[in-house]
């Protein structure tokens, strides 16, 4: 019973008093409720995993005029069960001049991170209202958690998903683990910091990082894609593509030159929980899209009967349609060389989300102090275009250094 | 609750802070640092510092760690060194002693101090408590001590364009020919065990010397 008092006292600590859930006493039907959305929020994550492996390889098998699997139960959506339980009993391989300790270390580096960032995304909620809905008698929020730093929870949790790639590279001992590790890590680093520039921008216009604020302040269709002028969302969306390593971004894993990338040596259950990350990786990254640009699961509500299923439907509806996107570009596009990689991260689109976000802070001060908008967004266009001519020529004019000085070296040495 | 957290999430950090000193392999000692980081994040949430936390996290784990391992994983130098010899003469007897003296200062501090310096939640709430922990830490940073923050990003915008500079192949007339950079880079390896006649014949050759750093960043 102690515990639960001391439990009851923490009751008004701002780390947990978002969710009305939590305010004020907590007794064990909270506890019990909050254990349900864990479970719930887990279980929920697994079987779309199952489902989203199935919805790729069908559909990507049907862009190839294919028919993809269709063995195990109707359309073949067992099949990846049936690759899980095979995997599971597969031989265990441990490589013999690997880091034993790190090497099982590190597909729980990656599994854990993709897990825990679903906990910050409201997935339900009436957002007309204060985004609650109510269970069981209580009025709590659809998420997990609700941290007061919101986000920067999911920038932190991609930063340690970077370990897992990482030291799985390194520690199997291998040469093509470890380019392919290096190569990941390098990757990841890079878009991080658009992808966190491009959120900035959605922190400027919502005025909070935490994921209920953020969708709270998108109903009625101000959604932020539009507040923020569409350019930082299209910077996360290559983003957030190049640090999940999907294609065009797949040269952690680039076969032709890597063998199989940093999981090479993993086998059976290990490289299983990497390929789990991997699809939950994209599902979340999805979620946190749709949480920061295109309003969550705020949307009409139609029934009064069962209302808190709507908000539920139109979060699934646009994670859908995000995950189809993956889908179609994975079918689509080839993979970039690795120096394309690099300039597109840090020439294109570093530069550009940071005058974004510096035009974005513009209008916020031109707005606070009554100044017209016009001109402030034509100063600070006229100023991005600017920085963009003299980035653009000083990229050329090394190249062109570069080019002309291989090309001397490589004659003395004829 | 909350001495449970804290107590938990010390052991984390000294195991983790025992673990750096204790691993001869220098990627294990890494992975015990970002431990320690962990930890210490954790005590950060546990005195409404959730900023901190998340920049903890985001920061010192998921940048400098990375670079740390990077910097090992591209050295090659992942293989247990031998600690016997001392890199630097003197070098232990001296970190032993800074180190209790440490140990002592914070323990004068502990025992002696007027108001115990723990459970400072009191730090946090005079800047109004978690909710508005990131708020207020940002109002403090860009009114307050706007200067100071603008004078760190111009500290760490010379640190990038002089590792930039230091890290550039030298180019035009100082370029030395090919063949003596390949002269250099090979009899330097072994310069300082032989001191063979291609080293010292182009040591003192500044351009080449700086050839070399410029290949090897």
């Amino acid at each position: 019973m102690s515990a639960v008092t001391t439990l009851a006292g923490m009751g008004d600590r701002a780390v947990l008093a978002a969710d009305p859930l939590l305010r004020g006493d907590i007794d064990l039907g909270i506890v019990g409720i909050v254990v349900l959305k864990v479970v719930v929020a887990f279980a929920l994550l697994l079987v779309s995993v199952m489902l989203m492996i199935w919805f790729e390889r069908k559909l990507v098998a049907d862009m190839h005029n294919r028919i993809g699997p269709a063995v195990a139960g109707p359309f073949g959506i067992l099949q990846t069960l049936a690759d899980g339980i095979k995997l599971f009993f597969k031989e265990d391989l441990i490589p013999d001049r690997s880091d034993r300790a790190v090497f099982k270390l590190a597909p729980y580096l990656s599994l854990v991170p993709a897990f825990l960032v679903f906990a910050i995304v409201p997935i339900g909620g009436d957002f007309s209202g204060d985004g609650t809905v109510t269970w069981f008698g209580e009025r709590t929020y659809l998420q997990v958690a609700d941290p007061p730093v919101g986000v920067l929870f999911f920038l932190a949790l991609s930063s340690i998903a970077v370990y897992g790639v990482m030291l799985a590279g390194w520690s199997s001992g291998s040469k093509y683990p470890l380019l392919g590790s290096v190569r990941a890590s390098a990757q990841m680093i890079s878009y991080e910091a658009a992808l966190g520039l491009a959120i900035a921008t959605v922190f400027l216009t919502s005025g909070s990082l935490s994921t209920h604020d953020i969708v709270a302040t998108q109903v009625e269709g101000n959604w932020n894609v539009l507040a923020t002028g569409v350019v930082p969302f299209l910077v996360f969306l290559v983003a957030g593509t190049a640090e999940l390593n999907r294609p065009p971004f797949d040269l952690v894993e680039a076969e032709q030159e890597l063998v199989g990338g940093f999981h090479t040596e993993y086998s059976s259950l290990r490289f299983a929980l990497f390929f789990l990350a991997e699809f939950m990786n994209v599902i979340t990254m999805s979620a946190i899209a749709v949480t920061l640009f295109l309003g969550g699961p705020s949307g009409p509500i139609l029934t009064d009967t069962l209302g808190w299923v709507w908000p539920i439907l139109w979060f699934s509806v646009k994670v859908f349609a995000f995950l189809f996107g993956f889908v179609w570009l994975r079918a689509t596009l080839p993979r970039f060389r690795y120096d394309q990689l690099m300039d597109l991260g840090w020439k294109v689109l570093i530069p550009l989300s940071l005058g974004w976000f510096l035009l974005i802070a513009a209008m916020r001060v031109a707005d606070a102090e009554g100044w017209p908008v016009a001109p402030v967004v034509v100063v600070g266009l006229a100023g991005m275009t600017l920085g963009a001519v003299l980035l653009s020529g000083a990229v050329a004019k090394a190249r062109a250094e570069r080019l002309a000085d291989l090309d001397a070296t490589e004659g003395v040495d004829a | 609750m909350d001495a449970a957290v804290f107590i938990v999430s010390a052991v984390v950090v000294l195991t983790g802070a025992a673990g750096v000193l204790v691993a001869r392999n220098p990627v294990h000692a890494a992975l015990f640092l970002v431990q320690t980081l962990f930890g210490v994040a954790v005590l950060f949430v546990l005195q409404d510092a959730t900023f901190l936390a998340a920049v903890q996290v985001i920061v010192y784990a998921g940048a400098v760690v990375i670079l740390f391992l990077f910097v090992i994983m591209l050295l090659g130098v992942d293989r247990a060194e031998d600690l016997g010899i001392e890199p630097i003469a003197g070098q232990r007897s001296v970190a032993a002693i800074v180190g209790a003296s440490m140990l002592g200062l914070l323990l004068t501090v502990l025992l002696v101090g007027v108001d115990g310096p723990t459970g400072a939640r009191g730090a946090n709430a005079a800047l109004g408590g978690a909710e508005d922990n990131t708020r207020r830490l940002g109002e403090a940073l860009f009114t307050d001590h706007v200067f100071a923050v603008e004078l760190t990003a111009l500290l760490l915008t010379v640190a990038v364009v002089g590792a930039v500079v230091l890290a550039r192949r030298v180019r035009g007339p100082l370029q030395p020919m090919p063949v003596v950079t390949v002269a250099s880079a090979t009899g330097s390896d072994d310069a300082s065990a032989t001191g063979s006649d291609e080293a010292t014949a182009t040591g003192d050759d500044p351009a080449a010397e700086a050839d070399d750093e410029g290949e090897a960043g």
